[in-house]
This record gives structure tokens, C-alpha cells and sequence, in this order.
């Protein structure tokens, strides 16, 4: 299973009294639509355990990195098929132009080779790049760094 | 948050319905969270105008909105799937930029937002994408033109991205918490935007004859507008003053050190057409805009606007 917590979206739970909680949540990217899915998991969720009054908050800042992504939701990707970041690159400062295709290491989360190549830098989401194994042609998605 | 709910028996991953116990009424045209920036600090800066932080964030709201809107029309028609998607995630992007800037306005300046019926559930921000007419709008007017060929897709967002890359990365250091956490989001979706364009800007213009004949075109095309970016509209240079805004005139420099850059590897001259004039000296800044954006706003609002009330 894959966790909002194990993808560093969930930021923080704060348990307000006995029946009510407040929980702060962070896009991936600005335009995540699936925000309003994950907020509805959390209300039903936490209904579920108990906590009658559920506020889910939107935290913008710091914004979300992959690098919060942690060992075990990396695992959790890589079984589901879906090749975890690398580390992010740094955002300070002026972002200097890359005109040729971002250089990664990545590994085929199906047959394990490091025999990949990028197909485009947008996938399935706005979080993730669409990547083929050259050894087993399995094409798949990264979740790319941010 | 108060609706009562029935946890299905099954694991409710195993349905797609599920999910659709809870808040049962939803903004139809949106995905209604009571507030987009309810993590954020939202209090206007010590010597901050509040109607000049909201005008600024209209603007810069308006760009993405404009821009999300064309490129999204790619969708479905763009020459291959990736492409298809990769425009598709930019639109996507440049919508929710739009979205916290948007809201961002209407909480520093409430006086912005469009009335509506009562009890209308739109939020704010819907308010202000769905019911304002053209020139209310303050997006640039590179951001509106009736799309053209792949390469003008390419073009233009190049020119877009480059130049609103080089102002978020300065709008991070914005005194107004809201622009600033915008501004450090946007610029790492906006540096693969740019990334993005820039690769096939160079594979167009050292492709066929027929890619280069056309992405020249496009640039011939697009050329104009490009100097209108760097205007600086007294709005802007209110919210640079107050420490808010970046002024667009101070970012040409390396706006055009980066443009320059991808120019040179493409071994593309640097166009000579002349800027477009405004309309009595006003432009996309000034609410001055085109016939197409009126058209593209058509389209865009008419389902909003024909149901203010709608919930499902």
C-alpha cells in the first residue's frame, strides 16, 4: 500500500480534541486534480475512526519535493510498477536551461535493467515521465523530480 | 464536512463510487475546496495596498487562465500522444497557478469578485474565471491568440515560459506569503514548461525544411507581443515598490539571456518585426484584448454561467 504520508503529501495531523482533527495536505503540482479525491479519503477515513468534526487543509508552502517520498512508498512505487525519483534537483537561484533530455538513472521497475529510455518528460499525471525498458520494451512511468 | 456518511462494507478502493458518499454536493464546475489557501498566511503585508496585491494577482492569474485555456485546446489534437499529454499537463499546471492566484486576489480584495446569486456555491476564484467578461481580464495579450500550428504552440509557450520562469524565480522572494509559496511551486513547473519547448524549438528549427519554414513563421508571428511582456503597467510597478510584485522590466535581461540561448542553438536570428501597438496605448494589462479572447471566454463560461447555482 501506498500512503499520502509515505508520498509526503500528508504534512501534518493535528488531533484538535477528542472528536475532531485538522490534517494539512499538499499538491504535487498546482494543478493536482486529484486533491479533492485525497481530501475525501481523509473525511471518510477519519469518520470512520471516530473523529466527528475532520478539517482538511491545503499547505502550500514549503512546496511539495519528491524527496519526501519516503523508502517505503519508493518501494511501494516500484512494486506497483512506477519508477521512484531520484534526488530533486536544487531550485534556488536562476533554473539554468537544459536542452538536451534530462540525464537519469533509471531502472526497469519490471525486469530490473538499467537499459531505459525516455519517452517524454509528461506522463500520466503531471508528476511523473513516461520511460521504455530497452530490454524488456515494457514501457513505464517515473515519478519525476521536483 | 458535516454529511453524514455509510463506510461500504468492501474495501473502498475496490470502488470508484466510494468516494462519492461524502460531500455529496459539490460545485459542479470546480472541486470545491472550501478554501485553496487555507494553509497559507494569508495577512496583507505591513504597507501593502490591498487593491494593487489583488489587481497584481489578477494579472498574473489571468496569464495562466488565458494560457491554460489555449494550450488546453491542443488536447486530443496535438501530432502524437506524448506531445498530446505533455501540453496537456502544462495546461493543467498553468490552471492550478491560476487557480491559487485567483484566489489569492479575491481574499487580499473582495471588492474584485463578481456577484452572484445567492447561495451560488461557486468559490471565489470561479467567480472571477467564469464571470468576467474580456476586459476585465488583464492577461497579456500573447496569451489569447487563436492557436495556429504545432510550431506556434512551441513558440508561444517558449516565450511564456521563459518570461514568467524569470519572474516567479524573483517572485519567490515576494513579501506576500501566497505569491512567494506560488512563485516557488510554479518555477519548478514552469523550468520543464520551458525545457519542454525550448527542446523542440531547436528539433523544429534543425528538422525539414518544412519544420523550419514553419517555426520560423511562428516566431515571425508571435514577435510582436514578445515586448509587451516587459511593460511595466503602474499596477506592476505599485506591487514591485511595496515589495509584493516584480517589476516585468527588470526580468528582461534574463529573459532574453535565456531566450537567447535557445535562439543560438536553434541558429535562428532574432526576429525584427516591430512590436505590436495597443489600442490607444492600452493593452492585455490594460484589459484591452482581441475579438478571440471574447470568443474563447464564450466557450469557456457558457455552462457556469448558465447554471450559477449548479451542484452535483
Amino acid at each position: 500500500m501506498l500512503t499520502l504520508a509515505d508520498l509526503g503529501v500528508l504534512r501534518d495531523v493535528d488531533v484538535v480534541g477528542d472528536s475532531h482533527v485538522v490534517v494539512d495536505i499538499t499538491p504535487t503540482y498546482s494543478g493536482c486534480p486529484a486533491m479533492a479525491a485525497m481530501r475525501d479519503d481523509l473525511v471518510r477515513e477519519l469518520q470512520g475512526a471516530g473523529f466527528d468534526r475532520v478539517e482538511v487543509r491545503v499547505s502550500l508552502d514549503p512546496a511539495w519535493t519528491t524527496d519526501w517520498i519516503t523508502p517505503e512508498g519508493r518501494a511501494a512505487l516500484a512494486a506497483a510498477g512506477i519508477a521512484p525519483p531520484g534526488p530533486a534537483p536544487s531550485t534556488s537561484g536562476p533554473i539554468p536551461l537544459t536542452l538536451l533530455p534530462t540525464a537519469r538513472q533509471v531502472r526497469c521497475p519490471q525486469c530490473d535493467s538499467p537499459a531505459t529510455e525516455l519517452v517524454s518528460e509528461f506522463g500520466s499525471t503531471a508528476c511523473k515521465a513516461q520511460y521504455r525498458c530497452t530490454s524488456c520494451l515494457e514501457p513505464f512511468d517515473h515519478v519525476k523530480e521536483i | 464536512m458535516d454529511s453524514q456518511i455509510d463506510i461500504p462494507a468492501e474495501d473502498e478502493h475496490d470502488s470508484a463510487y466510494a468516494g462519492l458518499l461524502v460531500n455529496d454536493a459539490h460545485w459542479a464546475f470546480g472541486t470545491d475546496f472550501e478554501d485553496p489557501l487555507a494553509g497559507v498566511d494569508t495577512t496583507i503585508p505591513d504597507g501593502v495596498d490591498a487593491p494593487t496585491l489583488a489587481a497584481y494577482a489578477l494579472m498574473l492569474g489571468d496569464d495562466a487562465l488565458v494560457m491554460s485555456h489555449r494550450v488546453s485546446e491542443w488536447t486530443s489534437n496535438a501530432p502524437d500522444l506524448e506531445d498530446d499529454i505533455a501540453l496537456s499537463n502544462i495546461a493543467l499546471d498553468l490552471l492550478g497557478q491560476s487557480r491559487l492566484l485567483l484566489a489569492r486576489a479575491a481574499k487580499a480584495d473582495g471588492s474584485v469578485v463578481p456577484a452572484l446569486p445567492e447561495g451560488s456555491p461557486a468559490p471565489p476564484e470561479d467567480a472571477l474565471a467564469f464571470f468576467r467578461e474580456a476586459h476585465q481580464l488583464r492577461n497579456v495579450r500573447l496569451a489569447e491568440l487563436v492557436n495556429g500550428d504545432f510550431a506556434e504552440a512551441v513558440v508561444r509557450v517558449l516565450l511564456f515560459s521563459v518570461w514568467r520562469l524569470a519572474t516567479f524565480e524573483r517572485l519567490r522572494d515576494s513579501r506576500d506569503h501566497v505569491l512567494a509559496a506560488v512563485a516557488a511551486k510554479g518555477v519548478k513547473e514552469l523550468a520543464y514548461h520551458r525545457d519542454y519547448s525550448a527542446r523542440w524549438f531547436v528539433t523544429l528549427a534543425q528538422g525539414t525544411d518544412e519544420s523550419r519554414r514553419r517555426l520560423l513563421a511562428a516566431l515571425e508571428e508571435l514577435w510582436p507581443l514578445w515586448p509587451e511582456l516587459f511593460d511595466t503597467h503602474a499596477v506592476e510597478a505599485a506591487a514591485a515598490a511595496s515589495g509584493v510584485g516584480v517589476d516585468p522590466a527588470e526580468v528582461r535581461a534574463a529573459a532574453e539571456g535565456v531566450l537567447d540561448q535557445v535562439l543560438d542553438a536553434a541558429d535562428v536570428p532574432r526576429p525584427e518585426a516591430r512590436r505590436r501597438a495597443g489600442v490607444l496605448g492600452r493593452t492585455g494589462r490594460d484589459g484591452m484584448h482581441g475579438e478571440p479572447l471574447s470568443r474563447m471566454l464564450a466557450e469557456m463560461q457558457s455552462v457556469a454561467r448558465a447554471h450559477p447555482m449548479g451542484q452535483w
